[in-house]
């Protein structure tokens, strides 16, 4: 950059000192702070890594990183109702999230490749409805799968259909911006060569557009799974039983009873749970940011 | 030219018939699934006399077959299974909640009037003086419990809590005179009734009534081998929709808000819930238990979110800027550990550091703090700064990803042209870099403060709210307004006020409206569908 400097000290000896000093202002000093940057964000991950491996299994003394190595907490896992609240997440959160999926593809097709009426109208009240989230009216939502509860049990409080139901309620509002934004960039001259060639529309949005989508599919299912997969608040209300609950749920409850005692448990809990959702994540990484800058937010 | 005149001499193929075809099948199938189902509800709910639930099935119904099986419409074909979840479980829901925003809903207001009668006259019940002895027996059916006893006139009849007593033929009667074989249940042994401490107490609030008409009492049981028919005291009149204490001769009218009230002051305790207009809203700011707590959640709300929003994106851009230096090298390994906190999955991290932080033996204490007993969670400053400090770590990496993408798409020549002019390395932050990056992330920045603004997860799961405020509004120092909206409603169990909760969503629904009206201006998102 500075091209002004490197001419005076051109003569030999002075010279390396003075490089050194400039990569040392410019490049080195980054290194060391990477070092601080790390350590901030990969400790406590390291430390519930270890924590898991702590037979001694409670709170106390879970300081001393990999004191001690053994896998006696994972192994308890099998005790507790673990291996099946791991269930109830993955079979609400798949649901959630295939549902996510076609809804929204369903909905952002319609929005990019038709013109009707009503069409500016439907997608204005989507990005403004989208914007009350669900959360905050848990209190309604709660009164709702009570009086549904009445008629249709599979419908009402402690049902897994009913919390699955609850999260495609947002299905729509979250993802369809996303979805409309790149069936955009679709050509639409490929549907309409199909349409000449005799496709009906429902073959043009299976076989030539949903292929071309996948990308954003599978960034909407990522999303909608981890954010049923991160849901407390719903899932609390509606899961009563604990053969029903999701591991949000069912971890909360280990913890915050007896937080001390059951630390082990909940570290190899969390470093199983939370492996599959990491890889995902990262390997879709470059994806993901792109959806979450143009929708929703985490945090 | 040959090709044209080949495919000329042919009919069109979009004419020809090439059968219904399997799309039609599939179609035909789904939506016999979807009228079956349909109609199964709309029977349900017409048992349960649930008109409302009724009305709403039969209209998604006929919507749904109007839709899929007319020519036109065909937008609607894609968009109504969205639109039917949206509209049951995400506006319906809205605007239920704006409903019980203006209602006494809760705990001792929980539903209609004629339910209100009927608990009434439930709880009310006690021990009928001329009631003899029945000797009685522990009965399962389906995994329902209920009680079968031997009346006066030496039948066996049996009942549950939901279904009344009914003569059961072919009964036969053990040595204690007390049924001991009842066709079509499963008496329960005496000895696990003994032992089993929960099952007791399921059967000392197990009731049977004894007829269809709750004012012929039901039959309890202390011990499980004796029954006694209890009825009520209060004799409910139709006419005048009043109540008559038998014994006192006091009336209880009903009152407008909801309950039924005697001349001097007296009211039973269930109610049933009516609209009370503002009070929610008034209660809110009047009452005193509330509204001192209340203003202290409502004001660290703001400031929980402004203060997550400014120094994650802080934190985030300045790493961004940091490290978006070709001249580092294994940035990409750099990058991937640094978002770590970001994938792990928040409820976790919020658990994990709860317990990280935990003044006794959490690590932090530990190992930075040489062991001191720092009560992280315990007192309401340093709480704040550990709930600040946890959705920092949790939310730098976002921005960081954010602010990296949008560094690098910044344009070098006008980079370039400041270093040519003279400008530093701060000038070209200050005057270039940073507005054009807040042009991009602003409407970012007010989507974060929006969600933070309601970030249940992490308050909850960290500090409970805690630790509570003085008195006994069930507040802590760390409740942002969901959390507090969460305790009021006593969902979880407690006093509910589903009337009070419901109007603090409203409120927290106008400042998120607020917010989102400022975004819209900012992002102008709307031009983009024309």
């Amino acid at each position: 950059m500075s091209t002004v400097t490197s001419p005076s000290t051109s003569s030999a000896p002075g010279r390396r000192p003075a490089r050194r000093s400039r990569w040392w202002a410019e490049v080195g000093w980054k290194y060391p702070v990477a070092v601080v940057v790390l350590v901030y964000a990969t400790f406590p991950l390291l430390y519930i890594v270890s924590a898991s491996l702590n037979p001694r299994g409670s709170l106390a003394g879970s300081s001393a990183l990999f004191s001690a190595v053994s896998a006696d907490n994972y192994a308890a896992l099998g005790d507790t109702r673990f291996w099946t609240w791991m269930g109830n997440t993955v079979y609400v959160g798949g649901a959630a999230a295939i549902g996510a999926v076609l809804m929204g593809a369903a909905a952002a097709y319609a929005f990019s490749r038709f013109r009707f009426r009503g069409r500016r109208v439907g997608l204005t009240s989507l990005l403004v409805i989208q914007m009350f989230p669900q959360t905050v009216a848990f209190v309604a939502v709660f009164l709702l799968l009570l009086a549904l509860g009445e008629v249709v049990p599979a419908l009402g409080i402690n049902s897994r259909i009913a919390l699955i139901c609850v999260y495609l309620g947002g299905a729509l509002g979250a993802n369809t911006f996303l979805m409309y934004g790149f069936f955009n960039s679709i050509p639409v001259e490929l549907d309409e060569s199909a349409k000449i060639d005799g496709a009906s529309h429902a073959q043009i949005f299976w076989r030539i557009v949903m292929p071309l989508v996948t990308p954003v599919l599978a960034v909407v299912a990522l999303l909608a799974f981890i954010s049923a997969f991160g849901d407390f608040i719903l899932a609390r209300i509606v899961l009563t039983s604990e053969e029903n609950w999701t591991l949000a749920v069912g971890m909360y409850q280990w913890v915050s009873n007896q937080l001390t005692s059951r630390w082990g448990i909940f570290a190899a809990g969390s470093v199983l749970a939370s492996i599959p959702v990491l890889a995902l994540f990262l390997s879709l990484q470059r994806y993901i940011v792109g959806g979450l800058t143009a929708g929703s937010v985490k945090g | 030219m040959a090709q044209g005149t080949l495919v000329a001499s042919r009919e069109s193929h979009a004419r020809g018939w090439r059968g219904i075809g399997w799309g039609f099948v599939v179609k035909l199938v789904l939506m016999a699934v979807v009228n079956a189902l349909g109609v199964a509800a709309i029977l349900a709910a017409w048992q349960a006399e649930s008109w409302v639930v009724l009305g709403a099935m039969a209209a998604l119904l006929a919507v749904a077959d109007g839709v899929y099986f007319s020519r036109r419409a065909l937008p609607l074909k894609y968009l109504l299974p969205g639109l039917a979840f949206l509209a049951v479980f995400q506006v319906f829901v809205l605007g239920y909640t704006a409903y019980v925003a203006f209602t006494n809903y809760g705990t001792g207001h929980a539903g209609s009037m004629g339910q209100a009668v009927e608990a009434a006259l439930i709880q009310d019940e006690r021990r009928d003086p001329d009631s003899p002895t029945y000797p009685l027996a522990i009965v399962e059916r389906d995994g329902e419990l209920g009680l079968a006893i031997v009346d006066a006139d030496g039948d066996v009849r049996a009942g549950t809590a939901t279904s009344p007593l009914e003569t059961v033929g072919g009964a036969s009667l053990g040595s204690s005179g007390a049924p001991e074989t009842v066709p079509g249940w499963t008496v329960v042994p005496r000895a696990d009734v003994l032992t089993d401490s929960a099952l007791q107490e399921e059967i000392a609030a197990l009731r049977v009534a004894v007829s269809v008409d709750p004012e012929d009492g039901s039959v309890r049981t202390r011990e499980g081998s004796t029954g006694a028919v209890y009825t009520s005291s209060l004799a409910w009149d139709e006419q005048s929709q009043t109540f008559t204490d038998a014994e006192t001769g006091t009336v209880y009218e009903p009152s407008d808000d909801g309950r039924f009230v005697a001349a001097d002051g007296s009211a039973l305790p269930t109610g049933w819930y009516v609209g009370v207009g503002f009070d929610n809203f008034v209660r809110a700011v009047t009452d005193a238990r509330l509204a001192g707590p209340l203003l202290q959640v409502t004001l660290w709300t703001f400031a929980f979110a402004i203060l997550t929003v400014l120094t994650s994106f802080g934190l985030g851009l300045l790493f961004a800027i940091i490290y978006n230096d070709p001249r580092v090298r294994g940035r990409k390994v750099l990058r991937t550990l640094m978002i770590l906190p970001y994938a792990f999955p928040a409820f976790m991290s919020a658990l994990l550091w709860r317990g990280m932080l935990n003044s006794e033996f959490g690590v932090v204490n530990d190992l930075f703090f040489f062991g001191a007993e720092i009560n992280w969670l315990g007192d309401p400053v340093l709480a704040k700064l550990a709930v600040l400090w946890v959705n920092l770590w949790l939310s730098y990496p976002y921005w960081f990803l954010v602010c990296t993408g949008a560094l690098q798409a910044l344009p070098a020549d006008t980079l370039e042209a400041a270093t040519i002019d003279g400008a530093g390395r701060w000038r070209r932050f200050r005057s270039i870099v940073l507005p054009l990056l807040l042009v991009s992330t602003a409407p970012l920045a007010i989507s974060s403060f929006a969600f933070n603004f309601n970030n249940f997860t992490i308050i909850y799961m960290l500090s409970g709210g805690g630790p509570a405020f003085v008195g006994n509004s069930g507040l802590g120092a760390t409740d942002i307004l969901i959390s507090a909206i969460y305790q009021i409603s006593g969902v979880s169990g407690g006093a509910a006020d589903y009337g009070l909760a419901s109007a603090l969503s409203i409120v927290v629904f106008v400042v998120i409206g607020v917010i989102s009206a400022l975004a819209f201006r900012q992002t102008r998102k709307l031009e983009e569908f024309q």
